[in-house]
């Protein structure tokens, strides 16, 4: 049971004293680290914290799902090495890539120790890359500019013909300094670059980032606010669910799909700006409450709109599931198996189009969450059909729960001003956004300023899920799994 | 059965195309705002309450004279707009911002309150790409949202295609370039190798306020502040992200497209309200 952790347990958008995380010789923390995801706990961030000029902390994050607590522990200040969380733990291998990138000290044993994002003057530092040799062997390199409206980002394929034996993805295009920005922070346009951390999930993204700044406050946002961030992260899933099964359905030539799916992407999109301008939510969500209120009337208006917008993609995602020629090619393609996502630390509908029960929204249940849920979709099979399921179902779920909300929204109550963030203190925050868990963590020096800001987009956790889908596959199929898990390339690179 | 149902729900839906711009423009969202007007005249003297609140440091005041917006660095959040106490800064609601030159889009000088809005191409380059222009995206660092909202371009509801505008999968298939994002310092040299491999005459097309000039991103030492850095800009596209409605009539102004409807949002003026257009619809 997680009661017995040594870890410090917190619940999801709350706070704890830095002085109460217990720490440990580094060597130590990655053992007792890895003996808590034995148990069953989940890495949702492992970073680097510097202590001095010479020497760094490492700190954990870590979710029992299904105790619904959240735990944190952190080492004793070191220098130059440790022994790598990786060799016991597949999830953390891109976390100490990472941490090897930010804070130089080294995790001894690391199967595959190159840079994350870091630049190399005008282009990343992502090679050399993992190369399979053989008299049939060949190499296929596509990016980082697509064949599409799409972000940059390298994709390396060792083939065996059309047989794909290893996929590296290599990353870094899109390295903003968002989170290096972030230091000494909150600055003016923290929450502007909050909302374009993912521009696709700019409400999850922006909810984060505000529960975090009212746990170190102290003061949760007004239910009216809650309320309206939950509706907005709905509308936000809509949107991108929608868009994504239109794009499955053009990816396999299947065009009443999507073509409808494209324009009613759009129309939910349409409904996001109803209620503060913008296709995208931004505005909406502001640390200790929001920009705009949803009236009675917009949104009675918006229900309508609503209801319309999903008759629409119910008829037109059903298609799908009737035509052969769709399941033919969305069926065992792409596959992942429970273990695989289990190791990896897959989440979002790429681990629940794996059968792993894991959703923020139920298992963590922060701000509105805590009075409402939609219920839990998961499909097992681990491919491009069961991910394109789970999308198709968590459309349906989130429709009924917005149905349900819409009518019955809390008072309008004027929040009081958020207090300042308390000095010394670790706040972390989970939103389970349309691709899955987003992680924000922040800690705070005596001033009360960030000393350490740290977004893990869901897109961290599943690259790794893509590049797995793809083994034994055929390499014509890369576009279709690339489009089922739809992932973020500037959430990745921040 | 399928087939009869698909074609079934076709025919009922009928043709779901907008009829802009042959028709009247949709509406914005009514909390979007649009466009902003400038008037520096209002400014009161020693008032600074809009420059402090920008986050991305669009408004400057020097020593003496008025504010000056920049609203391609602009991000649309409308703080100054609730901010000035002058009521100078105002949101127009107007689509329009597409312009050709970056100096069109610096808003509070007395005859420059709003936009300069984008000419058309000169007429060698309108007769090569008037009726067939192929683009190349390319994305250097942008958030997904612009991408998102050219992309929607494509659907059946706008029908870029119409316009013989279309987006190709090669640069050597490409007339220009669309760029989104502030072009990050590991992008910079795939957008300069994109931009190279385009045949000559080509044209450049900055969308967003990152891909004019760093959006969010401004300053940063990983970004270059935009598309302007690395290649010649012929065409900007301000917003976060812009309105689709923005991004079409940016292209069909550069393209010379709006002509016939300038003519009949004149004659609705001179005629009361009344045109040939809503008369003939």
């Amino acid at each position: 049971m997680s009661t017995a952790t040594p870890f410090a347990l917190l619940a999801n958008a709350t706070a704890i004293p830095w002085a109460d995380v217990p720490e440990w010789p580094a060597p130590d923390f990655v053992r007792a680290t890895s003996a808590e995801l034995d148990r069953g706990a989940r890495l949702c961030a492992w970073f680097g914290v510097p202590e001095d000029a010479t020497r760094t902390r490492l700190v954990a994050v870590l979710a029992y799902d299904a105790d619904n607590t959240l735990a944190a522990g952190r080492s004793l200040p070191f220098t130059d090495s440790y022994p790598a969380l990786t060799t016991m733990q597949a999830q953390a291998h891109l976390f100490e890539r990472e941490v090897w990138e930010q804070h130089g000290v080294v995790p001894e044993g690391h199967p595959w120790l190159k840079p994350v994002r870091r630049s190399a003057q005008d282009a990343p530092a992502n090679a050399p890359f993992f190369r399979v040799e053989g008299g049939e062997v060949h190499e296929v390199a596509v990016g980082p500019v697509h064949a599409g409206i799409i972000e940059p980002g390298h994709f390396r394929f060792q083939c065996a013909g059309e047989e794909v034996l290893h996929l590296e993805i290599a990353l870094g295009y899109q390295h903003r300094g968002a989170e290096r920005a972030l230091q000494r922070g909150p600055h003016r346009a923290t929450m502007f670059q909050m909302e374009t951390v993912a521009g696709d999930a700019t409400i999850a993204h922006a909810t984060a980032y505000a529960s975090v700044l009212e746990a170190l406050g102290g003061r949760e946002a007004p239910l009216r606010a809650q309320w309206l961030r939950a509706i907005a992260l709905e509308l936000e899933r809509l949107a991108n669910h929608t868009g994504d099964l239109g794009a499955l359905a053009n990816d396999v030539a299947f065009l009443p799909t999507a073509a409808a799916c494209g324009k009613l992407r759009g129309d939910f999109l349409n409904l996001t700006a109803m209620i503060g301008g913008n296709r995208f939510g931004r505005g909406i969500v502001r640390p200790g409450g929001s920009g705009h209120d949803l009236e009675h009337e917009r949104a009675a208006r918006l229900g309508e709109l609503l209801m319309i917008s999903l008759d629409d993609t119910e008829q037109a995602v059903s298609w799908l599931w009737d035509a052969p020629s769709v399941r033919a090619r969305f069926e065992s393609v792409g596959r992942v198996s429970p273990s695989q996502a289990a190791a990896l630390g897959l989440v979002g509908p790429s681990a629940r189009g794996c059968g792993l029960v894991r959703d923020v929204r139920y298992d963590h249940p922060a701000g509105w969450h805590r009075f409402a849920q939609a219920p839990v979709v998961v499909w097992p099979g681990g491919d491009v059909f069961a991910r394109a399921r789970v999308r198709s179902l968590e459309i349906q779920r989130s429709g009924e729960f917005l149905r349900d909300q819409l009518i019955a929204p809390p008072d309008d109550d004027d929040g009081e001003a958020l207090p300042e963030p308390e000095p010394h203190t670790l706040a972390v925050a989970l939103v389970e956004s349309w691709r899955g868990e987003v992680c924000h963590t922040a800690i705070t020096d005596g001033e009360g300023r960030f000393r350490r800001y740290k977004i893990v987009d869901p897109s961290f956790h599943n690259w790794s899920g893509l590049a797995m889908a793809m083994r034994g596959g055929a390499i014509s199929d890369f576009p279709l799994c690339n489009k089922s898990f739809n992932l973020s390339y500037c959430g990745f690179d921040l | 059965m399928l087939v009869t149902d698909l074609l079934l729900h076709r025919l009922a839906r009928g043709i779901e195309t907008m009829a802009y711009p042959d028709g009247p423009a949709p509406a914005l969202p009514d909390r979007h705002g649009g466009a902003l007007r400038v008037d520096g005249a209002k400014c009161v003297d020693g008032c600074d309450e809009c420059v402090a609140v920008c986050p991305t440091e669009a408004i400057t005041r020097a020593e003496s004279g008025p504010i000056a917006l920049d609203l391609g660095r602009c991000i649309f959040c409308a703080e100054c707009v609730k901010t000035c106490p002058a009521g100078a800064i105002t949101q127009t609601g107007d689509h329009r911002m597409a312009a050709r030159e970056r100096g069109d889009l610096i808003l509070g000088e007395r005859g420059h309150e709003e936009v300069r809005l984008a000419a058309a191409l000169d007429e060698k380059l309108r007769r090569l790409f008037g009726r067939s222009l192929r683009l190349r995206q390319v994305s250097a660092g942008g958030c997904n949202a612009c991408e998102a909202d050219v992309n929607v371009l494509g659907t059946i509801g706008w029908d870029l295609g119409r316009f013989g505008i279309q987006f190709v999968a090669s640069p050597r298939h490409a007339d220009g370039l669309l760029i989104t994002g502030p072009v990050t310092n590991n992008m910079k040299l795939a957008l300069q190798k994109t931009w190279d491999a385009v045949p000559d005459p080509k044209i450049v097309i900055a969308v967003g306020a990152c891909a004019i000039a760093g959006g969010p991103f401004v300053g940063h030492p990983e970004v270059n502040d935009g598309a302007a850095s690395t290649v010649p800009v012929d065409l900007f596209i301000p917003g976060c992200p812009p309105h689709p409605l923005t991004i079409l009539d940016g292209l069909l102004r550069l393209l010379d497209r709006l002509g016939d409807r300038r003519i009949a949002g004149a004659a609705s003026e001179n005629a009361g309200g009344t045109t040939r257009d809503t008369i003939e619809r």
